[in-house]
């Protein structure tokens, strides 16, 4: 299980080294926030942060000052209280409780109190929708207003991962589709997932929500400055946790309403696609890309799987079998239902939900004719749609 | 072997089987608590090597050591081996050697469920282990690769064998929890010397007293939840299955109710040793005993109604983030009453310090950095910040690392002259104490800051922007855990005999029945009861 196709050592820590003799922009503090929310966050973060800073030297600084003063080296005779005896001392001991219990409840309490507030009330002004459905291991995100729905998947190439390639500056950063959003308007996300616990996370927008499978979660963020924002999933949700970025570009109303107008036209030339009959080699070609940027996590490149994790596609009964009945309907368990309708319990997911009719004819086509399976037959995606 | 060996050969009166046997079939206090203690240490190093190995792969961004899954695999034991194999067998030698000589008591009131409790956890800790090695040759997919807390329960039923390994192995460390829990509060009501009145018990019988309660309250829970998580994989039921009624958010619910008190069973203990090696080296006595009894008290009962706190990104209602985090807060008071009473007891002594009052100061230090984040944690707004970023993985060994190792470390540099009869090597223990404090917080300090930069955590690789933080962690790891070898060495050196032979009373300040005996203490002791004044 370890790594062995890697690279000589010594070329790998030097391309993995490089970053640090080049770069620095790492930062002690929150990032710089750019929703009403995270300046909210940041302002109590800030201010909690100097409060325990302040206790923690104050308590350290009164032990200091007794591991100098009483010591037996300097000749120290050691007192015999046990607990406060006059009256002045009662107050002297009852004064930091006092003071505790203010700084809990009053200087943090108040000002948390009002963060969590503002955080839970998504609904009010809210100007437009976002919907964001987690799998393993990608975001889709989708625009109930505009019809807009799409993937958004980790960029980096698996080269710069595995050191055989310098990493270039948004390493594990950068996404295909990021997700664009208008400044100054108030966006209310609805988050949830397909398969496991997910977090969605953007750190410059100070939202952090789970995305839990079965049930919706909800957020709100309104930002106020263009500019692209980068978050990553913050819950342990399988192999390929470190490597589903989320990436917001944030642009002013105008481009917003072009890129929407841009993306609609996109999603219709799409939803075209399914019109027509497809040939072999186009189906192939696009499954192979599918298969590289979707499947290969698990069932590999090469489609042999991982023995006891993820099955082998080469030499597969299922892939080598029958996908649609006699009168045309989706045979369970098939090849086409694990597809589209995935297998509940397993990582394998529902790929209807997140891949084009193209995309899944495509895919399906290139695996039943690739690893060493030679079926010779073709899904069209008219299929595909007719099925769904 | 340790001190029980040693004293065997003073006290052949009692006639008991040598060898293997021996130590399988014992039913001896000081014997288990060796036993214990040695596993204990055994499960510590085998953490530390996994934890190494992760440190490794985040030296640099890029994978370079491990593939992902192996990775969540090793983050996974790690934090299991550690909690379950480590600290808690840690904390229940101390109790099977100490508490019966410090209550006057000849040993624990039920001797045959002491060796039973003891001798399940070697095939439990086999049984998490595993499925780890199987993997390596073509059997099943690994250990379980969720995090310790398997809070991702759809992510554990996708899981393979090495998530039922891990359910049965949780399911065995627990009924030795439990039965090792029942004996200290038998013990303790049944068991103590004529005189020694309850409000007279040293303060570390009275820590476990409350440790022994909350294991007693919570272990169950934790074997019911694993059992429903199990259910759900083999035997079609849905508890945590949507699809079929259930709830994810509810594993986490029913997890974090054993699972936060499970923080203070891990640290309690070790807060009840402080005060003693505290007043001793401080030559004066302990400052407010009582008050430290309510405050343990205090913690176990408010520590046991905050559990929702790990779950405030989960999507609860406002009502209910509040509750969990005005209520998290007050876990505050009862903390600061502690760290008060620990200052007062040193404050105007005649003080000197030998390594286990180094470790004591040390602890009471970053038990001050632990209890301080973790005021700050539960601010929901902030918390959707901290929450499973590097921020947390910080805070958390604090108390874990910073404070119930270090004081173990101070316990072991106390009473082992009194368990094998000779002291340590003075000088290699200081050093001991200032590397690893010194190196600690080379680790650890950098990831409160790349969480905060916004590194979540469980990756096995990271962004390029967090590499100077990880670069200093790791290398803070490597020697963090080389200097541990010197605890090792100063052990073994120890047992061995090598050091000056311990007094009686080992420590000039020194108080308490455990004193009163010889060093090392008989094989058979307080058969007689002492009489306490």
């Amino acid at each position: 299980m370890f790594k062995k196709k890697s690279p000589s050592l010594i070329t790998g820590i030097l391309l993995a080294a490089l970053p640090v003799l080049t770069r620095a922009e790492y930062s002690f503090n929150l990032p710089e926030a750019v929703t009403p929310l995270a300046r909210d966050t940041m302002r109590v973060h800030n201010e909690f942060m100097l409060i325990i800073i302040a206790l923690f030297l104050a308590a350290l600084g009164i032990m200091v000052y007794s591991l100098v003063k009483h010591r037996r080296s300097r000749g120290y005779k050691p007192a015999a209280f046990t607990k406060p005896g006059t009256r002045a001392q009662w107050l002297w001991v009852i004064a930091p409780f006092v003071g505790l219990l203010i700084i809990d409840y009053v200087v943090i309490g108040i000002p948390a109190y009002h963060a969590a507030a503002t955080m839970e009330d998504t609904r009010t002004d809210a100007d437009m929708v976002l919907k964001v459905t987690a799998s393993q291991w990608k975001w889709q995100y989708e625009y109930p207003e505009e019809g807009i729905k799409f993937v958004s998947m980790l960029a980096t190439p698996k080269d710069q991962i595995s050191n055989r390639a310098p990493k270039g500056e948004n390493y594990l950063l950068e996404v295909d589709n990021p997700v664009v959003l208008p400044v100054g308007k108030k966006v209310r996300v609805l988050i949830m997932s397909t398969d496991v616990i997910h977090g969605w996370w953007v750190p410059a927008f100070g939202v952090k929500r789970d995305a839990v499978p079965g049930f919706l979660r909800e957020t709100w963020m309104k930002i106020e400055k263009p500019g692209v924002y980068r978050g990553q999933c913050s819950q342990l949700c399988g192999r390929e946790h470190a490597f589903m970025p989320i990436v917001v570009e944030a642009v002013s109303p105008d481009q917003y309403a072009q890129w929407v107008a841009r993306k609609k036209g996109e999603t219709a030339k799409v939803a075209a696609a399914a019109g027509k009959v497809w040939t072999k080699d186009e189906l192939t070609r696009q499954g192979r890309g599918v298969y590289d940027k979707i499947c290969a996590a698990c069932h590999q490149p090469n489609g042999k799987g991982i023995p006891g994790a993820f099955p082998a596609l080469a030499g597969s009964k299922i892939v080598n079998g029958p996908f649609v009945d006699m009168n045309g309907r989706l045979i369970k368990d098939g090849h086409l239902d694990r597809v589209m309708n995935g297998k509940p319990g397993t990582a394998m997911q529902a790929f209807k939900n997140t891949l084009s009719d193209a995309d899944i004819a495509a895919v399906a086509t290139y695996e039943r004719n690739s690893f060493g399976n030679n079926m010779g037959d073709t899904v069209q995606p008219a299929l595909v749609k007719s099925l769904r | 072997m340790t001190a029980a060996t040693n004293a065997a050969s003073h006290d052949t009166q009692h006639g008991h089987p040598t060898g293997l046997w021996r130590w399988l079939t014992t039913t001896n206090h000081k014997d288990l608590g060796t036993l214990y203690l040695t596993f204990a240490l055994v499960m510590f190093l085998v953490g530390g090597v996994m934890i190494l190995l992760v440190r490794a792969e985040l030296l640099l961004p890029g994978l370079q050591v491990l593939d992902p899954n192996l990775y969540n695999q090793l983050v996974t034991l790690h934090g299991l081996v550690m909690v379950f194999g480590a600290i808690m067998p840690a904390a229940t030698g101390l109790n099977n050697y100490l508490i019966p000589l410090m209550i006057g008591a000849p040993d624990m009131a039920l001797p045959r469920v002491n060796n039973w409790g003891f001798w399940i956890l070697p095939p439990a800790a086999v049984m998490l282990l595993l499925p780890f090695f199987l993997a390596f040759f073509g059997v099943g997919d690994g250990a379980a690769a969720g995090g310790w807390t398997l809070h991702n329960s759809p992510l554990s039923l996708q899981a393979g064998i090495g998530m039922d390994f891990t359910i049965l192995a949780v399911h065995l460390l627990g009924i030795s929890s439990v039965s090792g829990a029942i004996n200290v509060i038998v013990t303790v009501f049944n068991m103590r010397a004529p005189g020694m009145t309850l409000t007279k018990m040293p303060l570390f019988v009275w820590s476990w007293l409350v440790t022994a309660v909350l294991i007693v309250l919570v272990l169950p829970v934790l074997s019911a939840v694993v059992t429903m998580l199990l259910t759900d994989r083999h035997f079609g039921t849905h508890f945590f299955i949507a699809a079929g009624g259930g709830d994810p958010i509810m594993f986490q619910h029913i997890f974090w109710f054993f699972g936060h008190p499970e923080v203070y069973i891990v640290v309690l203990p070790f807060w009840g040793l402080l005060p003693h090696i505290l007043a001793t080296f401080a030559r004066k006595p302990v400052y407010g005993y009582k008050a430290q009894i309510y405050a343990f008290w205090g913690v176990g009962i408010l520590g046991s109604i905050v559990w929702a706190h790990h779950m405030l990104t989960s999507g609860m209602p406002l009502a209910g983030n509040l509750y969990f985090m005005y209520a998290t807060m007050s876990v505050s008071i009862p903390t600061a009453v502690l760290i008060f009473c620990w200052i007062a007891t040193i404050w105007r002594g005649s003080m000197t310090f030998e390594t286990p009052m180094l470790f004591a100061l040390g602890a009471i230090a970053m038990f001050g950095i632990a209890g301080l984040t973790g005021l700050v944690l539960p601010d929901v707004a902030a918390n959707a910040q901290y929450h499973n970023s590097y921020f947390v993985v910080a805070h958390f060994h604090y108390p874990f690392f910073g404070t119930a190792v270090l004081v173990m470390m101070a316990a072991a540099y106390y009473w082992l002259p009194k368990m094998t009869g000779y002291m340590y090597d003075e000088k290699l223990g200081r050093l001991h104490f200032w590397l690893t404090l010194v190196f600690f917080n080379v680790t650890f300090v950098p990831q409160f800051f790349a969480g905060l930069d916004g590194m979540p955590r469980h990756v096995a690789d990271y962004a390029l922007r967090f590499t100077e933080f990880n670069v200093i962690s790791s290398v803070g790891a490597f020697l963090l855990g080389a200097v541990q070898l010197l605890f090792l060495y100063n052990i073994v050196q120890s047992i061995r005999g090598r050091g000056a032979r311990a007094t009686d009373r080992v420590w000039e300040g020194a108080e308490g029945l455990e004193f009163t005996l010889p060093s090392p203490p008989p094989y058979h002791s307080f058969t007689t009861p002492p009489v306490v004044k």
